[in-house]
């Protein structure tokens, strides 16, 4: 599978993200879909400098994502689509025809209105009821930090269960 | 050694870096009073950012060294030099480079720094085995 992770994470391009899965995965592209990183070239740079050289990025707004989508799925180059919201994920499920199979929570940390879920994961009630809605349409949503952790599924992680 | 002030900077990386950046130079020279360390345990790129900046404000450092290139400390320190570009961040800080900075004798931190770095990278060595005799 071309596209080998759906990855939610606030914090976007950082070391889990290129060393921790990079490596592992031989990611040759991060698709990071984004409206506002999509419209700023100073935050394209910032990113861009923090992947290695044979690392590629597109950076592409939730509406050009969703319509590039099948074409990426498609493509043979290994590649992760990273998104720094639930609701920015959601979004994309939604617009592109529900062609997204998987999710990964992979960063979701403290922020007004959040309660903590897992040691990495917080949730406002919306995001859950965003999560559970994509669940329900088929998409299966696991919280992993690190390829090394045990994937958790999504009914433990809103149980409070995810770190036991 | 010069002004303290000039050795004045932030560590900041994954888990317990810095913690463990600030324990070695303590060990090693006796003090890292001038050292100030941040972690991105738990944080969000914003939080990460708020540490940071309080760990400047709170210590009057100009200087702030990280660990990974892609890291999320390296991503808002960056953030941060754009705001205030008198900032010097510094990416891939070693013990050897830290050292470097905290022992230095420039009267300013950014020189300090600079220095720190050419240290730093001339002390990552392969170490080859001995030839048999």
């Amino acid at each position: 599978m071309p596209i080998e992770l759906y990855r939610i994470d606030d914090r976007l391009i950082h070391g889990q993200v290129v060393v921790g899965w990079g490596q592992p995965l031989d990611l040759q592209r991060i698709i990071l879909v984004d409206d506002e990183v999509a419209a700023s070239e100073w935050e394209q740079e910032l990113y861009r400098m923090g992947v290695p050289p044979e690392m590629d990025v597109h950076f592409l707004d939730v509406a050009t994502a969703a319509a590039q989508l099948p074409a990426l799925q498609r493509d043979l180059a290994r590649s992760i689509v990273l998104v720094g919201s639930v609701a920015t994920m959601a979004a994309l499920v939604a617009d592109s025809g529900n062609t997204v199979p998987t999710i990964n929570l992979g960063g979701v940390h403290h922020a007004a209105g959040r309660t903590q879920r897992m040691r990495y994961v917080f949730l406002t009630d919306d995001e859950e009821q965003q999560l559970r809605a994509l669940a329900s349409r088929g998409v299966t949503i696991t919280a992993q930090d690190v390829p090394a952790a045990r994937p958790i599924p999504l009914e433990q992680v809103l149980d409070g269960r995810g770190d036991g | 050694m010069n002004d303290v002030r000039a050795r004045r900077a932030v560590v900041a990386g994954h888990a317990q870096f810095a913690d463990g950046m600030l324990s070695a130079v303590r060990q090693i020279v006796g003090d890292a009073g001038t050292l100030v360390g941040v972690t991105n345990s738990g944080a969000s790129g914003e939080e990460i950012e708020r540490r940071l900046r309080d760990a400047l404000a709170d210590s009057g450092a100009s200087v702030i060294f990280t660990d990974l290139p892609a890291g999320s400390c390296t991503m808002a320190a960056r953030r941060l030099q754009r705001a205030d570009p008198s900032l010097t961040v510094v990416v891939g800080a070693n013990v050897p480079a830290i050292l470097d900075f905290v022992m230095g004798e420039d009267a300013e931190a950014g020189a300090l720094a600079s220095r720190a770095v050419d240290r730093g990278r001339t002390a990552l060595v392969l170490v080859q085995p001995p030839t048999p005799r």
